[in-house]
């Protein structure tokens, strides 16, 4: 199947494609299931506080057991069910194989370089990237500034990508 | 049982649940858990002629997960609307006095009103934790190819060795910035 990523000028760096192997959706529709497991994450986001500044601050200075609870239950169960379908061949709802490509380790600097930058973040703003959304959609509109500052890092990645270090 | 989920849920209950969203996506179209995929996509969407990297068909790409984000919001709306009961964010008593002692005074909500809000903005630490902190998150989630989602859900369990290395050093740099950058910014 077509990639659907045009993987550009710079063939020296494999270019994470968004995760799209299926085509895609065909309607709005098609959306809604994505759209309701949103609404399920956004709640468990909120009412787990994992969107919590000071459980994020908690967990860095290793003051309480529940954000490692959370991520290491998560990590687990999501490792577990992977195998689990892995080991019983399952399709998705539509039939096809469940196809899970492998992230390429290339020299390994953008995992520990970006993982710094990103952690530094991480721990700065008390959320990542989807508490953004759930804390928005609470009312706490600085992070819609949050948001767009994050954008504009995102696009300053895009566009200093061809000279960094992969 | 309406009260019951207005209490803040256990790790035992929230941290399966989160987890079970890995197997979801990839049953409903082999997609995979990450949403820092989404400000490429917002990128994509809005500047495609500035980079290379945001040259490609992102309704086809990610439309399934912006669709997961507006569902974060829509979360976020009723979490805070219709269950919201807990009152302050239960933290352990030394975590409360650390943060006190860093200059932390209000525990009132989610996040300190006086770091992360509108008005704080106006403060110097405000400003850096608002608009350094999202770029960094921005720029790094970017270059590492996933953030606590891609990278500590989807990327561990499936057993990528690029993914442990990035969540490892997820935590290094949020280590630094405890340890050094938030005493020096309060």
């Amino acid at each position: 199947m077509a990639n659907p990523v045009d993987t550009g000028a710079v063939p020296a760096v494999v270019i994470p494609a968004p995760s799209s192997v299926a085509a895609g959706e065909r309607s709005v529709i098609d959306l809604l299931p994505y759209f309701v497991l949103g609404i399920g994450l956004g709640l468990i986001f909120m009412k787990a506080e994992l969107i919590s500044w000071f459980r994020i601050q908690e967990m860095f200075r290793f003051q309480a057991f529940h954000m490692y609870g959370v991520l290491g239950s998560a990590a687990g169960v999501a490792a577990l069910s992977v195998a689990l379908l892995r080991r019983f061949g399952v399709s998705t709802f539509d039939g096809d194989p469940i196809r899970i490509d492998p992230k390429a380790m290339g020299k390994g600097t953008r995992y520990w370089a970006g993982g710094l930058i990103f952690g530094a973040g991480w721990a700065v703003t008390g959320a990542c990237p989807g508490p953004f959304f759930a804390l928005i959609g609470s009312g706490l509109g600085v992070f819609v500034i949050v948001l767009l500052c994050a954008l504009a890092g995102m696009w300053t990645y895009g566009r200093v990508r061809p000279r960094l270090p992969h | 049982m309406l009260d019951l989920l207005r209490e803040p849920w256990p790790w035992y209950v929230a941290g399966p649940l989160l987890g079970l969203a890995v197997p979801l996506l990839l049953l409903l179209g082999n997609r995979l858990f990450g949403v820092s995929a989404n400000l490429r996509h917002i990128c994509a969407a809005c500047m495609p002629a500035s980079a290379d990297f945001f040259r490609y068909d992102w309704r086809r790409a990610g439309g399934w997960n912006l669709a997961l984000a507006f569902g974060f919001v829509a979360g976020g709306f009723i979490a805070a609307t219709w269950l919201d009961g807990s009152g302050p964010v239960a933290i352990s008593a030394q975590t409360q006095a650390d943060l006190i002692a860093l200059g932390v005074r209000d525990f009132s909500g989610l996040v300190p009103a006086d770091l992360l809000s509108v008005g704080a903005l106006r403060t110097l630490p405000g400003a850096v934790a608002v608009v350094l902190g999202g770029f960094l998150v921005g720029f790094g989630a970017g270059y590492a190819g996933g953030c606590t989602s891609g990278h500590g859900l989807t990327g561990l369990a499936t057993l990528q060795l690029p993914s442990l290395i990035a969540v490892c050093a997820f935590f290094v740099g949020g280590l630094a910035v405890t340890y050094v950058l938030l005493p020096l910014l309060f």
